[in-house]
């Protein structure tokens, strides 16, 4: 399990091993605070969506998943849904955190609010979700590990981006390449850096 | 009409202006077959996703429109997902999880909200493959670099004589490496904007 959780930090770091998320990390990487408060909001949402949708992977969509219900069930595969389903799960888990908070921590909702949607449509949630579904672990704790991990990872590389390009406004850099351009380099020289974890093993 | 199709190419492309769709973009373009593949895959769902919210835009309730944006189009990518299982089984092992996050491919989404909603279905689809061809090109750019000083090879064959290697040249695994996508993007966002800065 604490396996798990280190890779799924450093060697398989969702945004500079697989890219995901990418879309909204140059976004809103502009200020620390408010990629902290994104950086928290995804840790939060896989954390819930990864183990919720194992359970609905190992208990509805896998073949042979549905024996529960009987001996006649045993050859249903639905692994075809598992878009809709993922997705579908994703979309109203946010919603309801949504709704949740806006009800009982209207401070935090202010916060992180404006976010939530933003959230819905990152690939990295969707991504773990993928992930976890080809990596057949073992149990529904060492998934919660893995979204955990994963949303540690992710908050780091976007706060410590943040800090990066607000230094950056005060550097002289070729007109054209302002902006978007130097974040693409720096993203990458990060990358690199996390590449020299691959290989550790606990 | 002909701009809607055209801007995206260039001017306005998803990839490098926009800042769009990037996430699937660059893990999957160290070849250039999963690159081509990939680019028709997203033309092809962002275009029939553009034309079904814009028929059902009137009908849609505003405060779950996300919902069912996802829905449709997670539909679209389950059937271009089966259609490579059946046809190009190797390639779809290669790309793997990358066909499901087109779900969440900025690009789909972006258009759909920015465009899909307001506008007729006609207008929506040319907006769609310009888009999707956009964002295409830049892959298959990418796709081509890669290959081609990574490994020496375009689609499989080897391009480079055996005669260079001879003379001692080598391969650069670099460009192979996840982040370099990062860098030949941003390279070709510098000449671009270079270029759109002089016109």
């Amino acid at each position: 399990m604490l396996n798990v959780f280190i890779h799924s930090i450093f060697t398989e770091n969702m945004l500079f091993a697989y890219f995901l998320g990418m879309c909204s990390f140059l976004a809103v990487s502009k200020n620390v605070k408010t990629a902290m408060g994104l950086g928290i909001a995804v840790t939060f949402v896989l954390t819930v969506t990864v183990p919720v949708n194992y359970l609905l992977e190992n208990y509805v969509l896998k073949q042979g998943a549905l024996s529960w219900l009987g001996e006649s069930f045993d050859s249903i595969n639905l692994s075809f849904l598992s878009f809709i389903i993922f997705i579908a799960v994703i979309a109203s888990i946010v919603q309801m955190i949504e709704m949740v908070m806006e009800k009982y921590t209207p401070s935090l909702n202010t916060s992180l609010g404006i976010f939530l949607p933003l959230i819905a449509v990152n690939c990295a949630i969707l991504g773990a979700s993928l992930f976890m579904q080809q990596k057949n672990f073992p149990n529904t704790g060492v998934a919660a590990a893995y979204g955990f991990g994963s949303g540690i990872g992710w908050l780091m590389a976007i706060a410590g981006m943040a800090a990066i390009r607000e230094k950056l406004q005060y550097s002289d850099i070729p007109k054209p390449l302002k902006g978007l351009g130097i974040a693409f380099i720096i993203t990458a020289l990060m990358g690199f850096g996390f590449m020299s974890f691959s290989g550790i093993k606990i | 009409m002909k701009e809607v199709f055209i801007n995206p190419l260039n001017r306005n492309n998803p990839v490098t202006v926009q800042m769009l769709g990037i996430c699937s973009a660059l893990a999957v373009t160290s070849k250039l077959e999963p690159s081509v593949v990939m680019a028709l895959s997203v033309t092809v769902v962002v275009a029939f996703s553009n034309v079904i919210i814009s028929l059902l835009r009137k009908t849609i309730p505003n405060r779950i429109r996300i919902i069912v944006q996802l829905v449709v189009v997670a539909a679209l990518v389950t059937v271009v997902n089966e259609v490579l299982k059946a046809f190009a089984y190797e390639v779809s092992k290669q790309l793997s999880v990358f066909i499901g996050l087109i779900i969440t491919n900025c690009i789909v989404m972006g258009r759909l909200e920015a465009f899909a909603l307001a506008n007729k279905p006609w207008p929506a689809f040319l907006d769609g493959v310009g888009n999707g061809l956009g964002y295409g090109i830049i892959l298959i750019i990418v796709g081509f670099f890669r290959e081609l000083l990574g490994s020496g090879t375009l689609f499989g064959f080897r391009v480079i004589p055996d005669k260079l290697y001879e003379w001692g040249y080598e391969n650069n695994g670099l460009m192979i490496l996840p982040p370099m996508a990062l860098i030949v993007v941003a390279c070709i966002i510098w000449i671009q904007k270079s270029k759109n800065l002089n016109s």
